[in-house]
């Protein structure tokens, strides 16, 4: 069975000063209900948030190595994070996150077949 | 959740931001000083905020407190590297001990008197020179960890009013110069009863099912719940009154989850399924009760909570001891004969010498200014007139309270007893009830 990744496209200024702390309780008890039901089908691989801040980005150019600040938090979009699941098709797989919470909130996932080995 | 096992996450304990967001904030602003309780608030709700990013992909961590801890202490100590004004506060931040305070279960703590800088906490947000609208404010968003539009909501106001009063509230508490110090000595009783009288209005307004939606009324109540019981907990405010309002609110609290039919329509005490009531809430509530009646005090308080517990003495409606209830009533009444006390004190009059005697009362509090608008008086006096058989009176009443009311569960059992008084006349033409 192939393993798909999952990766979170976040606005990190998603959610302002006015999210209640109760609402975003509820918001993390949405995101392990979906979790936790892929969990109980023994699909779900992991999950992972990646830092907002102090990313770099790598290149190389005119033959040295160039280290630049990036992707920033005040990006508009950045990865936020992924999740690895399990999965009959890609079919199955867009049809498993078709309700996941992270679509509510106005983020973008990205579904890509991770290469069998 | 790691990447390997992919296991599944605990839920997170109820309310545990709220709680986190009370403590965290009370923590931060005895470091930081009152005066800048704006920056406390807005470094918790950054962590509150990190913690939601972070837990909603990985899954919360096994010590949450902890977690928030590190993160706002960090976020903390950004503020004072930029902010000359709170170099002086360095030093206590890096004393905020992580792991302090932080059970295995939170749960647990639930139950634990409050820390001094929550309990102090408590004290500045009910402070006597604020108003109630402002300590009540106040202390659901700064304890209680409640945010605007909840607040907006629980007092059925705009966004924009609720956060009005809540700059207006912490402008007078600077302008006041109010520390973050639990009171001691002679001030403490005084200081205490402002405490008191915020935690019973939040009790009731969250009983008050009248009002605003179900949810918030029920956050109200558990608020209330847990306020009362740190207070009646806690070494400094242990006092029979704190047990007796904790007594009030555990038994009241006991029955919300039978207050509502399959369709979110209200129950009377008497329509209740009370095996719904809850029964931990209860023992708690005549614990509390028990330990109210140290030293013989007997408040308006210890009343209430007396009237309360006469209810969960009884194991149906039929077994209710009206008379023991009456005799609470008339206490109350020699006190505070307030036309809310009568009113209530009617229904038990009429229990036990009949819906006439009710009636009589209920009619002499009709033009009582404190009742204008309270649509139970005319439901009442029409259910006395319906029980004696004045059916077109007890419909024109029934019509009078549909006017009032304003919540659509409310109204819909106040039509439903109105068509049924209203077709009574076919099967049910009773003679009016002898006394």
């Amino acid at each position: 069975m192939p393993n798909y990744m999952l990766i979170l496209h976040d606005d990190p200024k998603a959610f302002g000063a006015n999210i209640t702390p109760a609402q975003m309780q509820a918001v993390i008890a949405e995101y392990q209900a979906w979790a936790g039901k892929l969990a109980a089908q023994e699909r779900l691989l992991g999950g992972e948030k990646l830092k907002d801040e102090g990313g770099r980005v790598m290149t190389r150019s005119g033959g040295k190595p160039r280290v630049v600040d990036g992707p920033y938090a005040e990006a508009k979009e950045v990865i936020g994070g992924y999740f690895t699941i399990r999965a009959e098709s890609y079919d199955h797989a867009v049809e498993l996150c078709l309700d996941h919470p992270h679509l509510k909130y106005g983020a973008r996932i990205e579904l890509r077949e991770v290469e069998p080995t | 959740m790691s990447a390997d096992g992919g296991a599944e996450t605990s839920a997170l304990v109820e309310d545990l931001f709220r709680r986190e967001s009370g403590r965290l904030v009370a923590r931060l602003a005895r470091i930081f000083g009152l005066e800048h309780l704006e920056l406390a608030e807005d470094v918790v709700q950054e962590a509150l905020l990190r913690a939601l990013a972070v837990w909603r992909v990985q899954g919360a961590p096994r010590d949450p407190h902890a977690w928030l801890v590190r993160v706002a202490k960090n976020l903390a100590l950004d503020h004072v590297r930029r902010d000359a004004r709170l170099a002086r506060t360095a030093e206590a931040l890096d004393d905020w001990d992580e792991a302090e305070a932080s059970p295995a279960s939170d749960a647990v703590r639930e139950h634990d008197a409050p820390r001094d800088d929550e309990l102090a906490m408590i004290f500045a947000c009910c402070h006597p020179a604020l108003s109630r609208d402002a300590r009540v404010a106040l202390t659901l968003k700064t304890v209680g960890g409640f945010g605007v539009p909840e607040i907006a909501r629980a007092f059925l106001e705009s966004d924009a009013a609720a956060a009005q009063r809540l700059v207006r509230a912490k402008t007078r508490l600077r302008d006041e110069r109010i520390e973050l110090v639990t009171p001691g000595g002679a001030e403490l009783g005084a200081r205490l009863e402002s405490v008191l009288d915020v935690v019973y209005f939040l009790l009731n307004e969250g009983l008050a099912a009248h009002r605003g939606d179900a949810l918030i009324r029920a956050d109200l109540v558990r608020e209330a719940l847990r306020l009362s019981r740190q207070l009646a907990l806690g070494e400094l405010t242990t006092t029979p009154r704190a047990h007796a309002l904790a007594a009030l609110a555990h038994l009241h609290a006991s029955r919300v989850g039978a207050r509502l039919d399959e369709s979110g329509g209200p129950l009377l005490l008497e329509q209740q399924d009370r095996s719904k009531w809850n029964r931990t809430l209860i023992a708690r509530g005549f614990e509390h009760l028990q330990r109210a009646a140290v030293g013989g005090e007997l408040s308006e308080l210890h009343i209430e909570a007396a009237i309360a517990s006469q209810h969960a003495l009884a194991a149906t409606w039929e077994d209710t001891d009206w008379s023991a209830i009456l005799r609470w009533y008339d206490l109350l009444a020699a006190r505070n004969a307030s036309p809310i006390v009568l009113l209530n004190r009617a229904v038990a009059l009429a229990k036990l010498r009949g819906a006439s005697a009710g009636l009589r009362e209920v009619e002499a509090l009709a033009d009582a200014p404190a009742l204008a608008g309270y649509y139970l008086l005319p439901s009442i006096r029409a259910e006395f007139l319906r029980q004696l058989g004045r059916r077109a009176e007890a419909c024109e009443h029934f019509r009078a309270a549909l006017e009032l009311c304003q919540s659509s569960p409310e109204r819909a059992f106040l039509e439903r007893r109105l068509r049924e008084t209203a077709s009574e006349r076919h099967h049910l033409d009773a003679p009016p009830k002898p006394e």
